[in-house]
């Protein structure tokens, strides 16, 4: 029997054979969302958590694991950012955060900090996904559940959204 | 809103928000998802622990259920 058919009969084996073998995976994408290398690290045993209660329902012949996988992970990164909403997630989760940063690159995160913020999860995943990471927009589509016109619009929104409030805060694109 | 104003924006996000795709991560989760496992298996529904509560006051107001609780268990 295959390991995907093994897990969606319960086995603990196959479980964690894949969870050592994805759990990189699910981590990297999570963090491109939610930008918090603790947060992506939690998340990242929710997404397998929430995959371990629902494999009953995974269908392991027909199934595609990979896109499963990470609609439940993108799931699980769109519900945190629904928490924590309004809380301003500071940049210590950047790669070069321990570098000096000068004053006006400071004000100019914060801005972007603040006006990302305003953005609704859903909104907030998919501009950080299409323009940050460029991911493809058919990657995005797939893992959202929704079509490439939709993360354009989502994008569009969001972009439009970012211009008011950053001019409103004073940074000019 | 143009194509040119949606590059500025883009440079602007990439100037203070980094892609994250080359990050790795550093340790096995493997122990905190064993953890999180185990948790679940000892976790009580709330529906047991009401039900545990009823039969304890049925049995503190009508002590004669006793024999009848027991008998059932």
């Amino acid at each position: 029997m295959e390991v995907l058919e093994q897990f969606a009969a319960g086995d603990s084996d196959a479980f964690e054979s894949l969870f050592r073998q994805y759990q990189g995976e699910v981590f990297r994408w999570i963090i491109r969302i939610v930008r918090n290398r603790a947060t992506a690290e939690e998340l990242t045993v929710e997404t397998f958590w929430r995959m371990y209660r629902a494999r009953a329902r995974f269908d392991a012949k027909e199934g595609n694991f990979f896109g499963w996988m990470r609609r439940i992970a993108t799931n699980a990164a769109l519900d945190h950012l629904r928490c924590v909403r309004h809380e301003v997630e500071l940049p210590e989760q950047l790669p070069d955060a321990r570098k000096q940063v000068p004053a006006e690159q400071n004000e100019l995160h914060h801005a972007i900090f603040s006006a990302m913020d305003r953005l609704s999860p859903r909104v907030r995943a998919a501009v950080l996904l299409a323009l940050v990471e460029e991911e493809p927009y058919e990657d995005i589509a797939k893992t959202l559940g929704i079509s490439v016109t939709a993360v354009k619009l989502r994008v569009f929104r969001g972009v439009r959204v970012l211009r008011k409030e950053l001019s409103s805060g004073g940074v000019h694109p | 809103m143009s194509e040119r104003e949606m590059e500025e924006i883009k440079k602007l996000l990439k100037k203070s928000l980094p892609a994250m795709g080359d990050v790795e991560l550093r340790r096995d989760l493997w122990p905190a998802m064993q953890q999180r496992l185990a948790q679940a298996s000892v976790h009580v529904p709330w529906w047991d622990w009401a039900l545990l509560a009823s039969a304890g006051v049925a049995m503190w107001l009508f002590p004669a259920t006793i024999p009848a609780l027991l008998y059932h268990l």
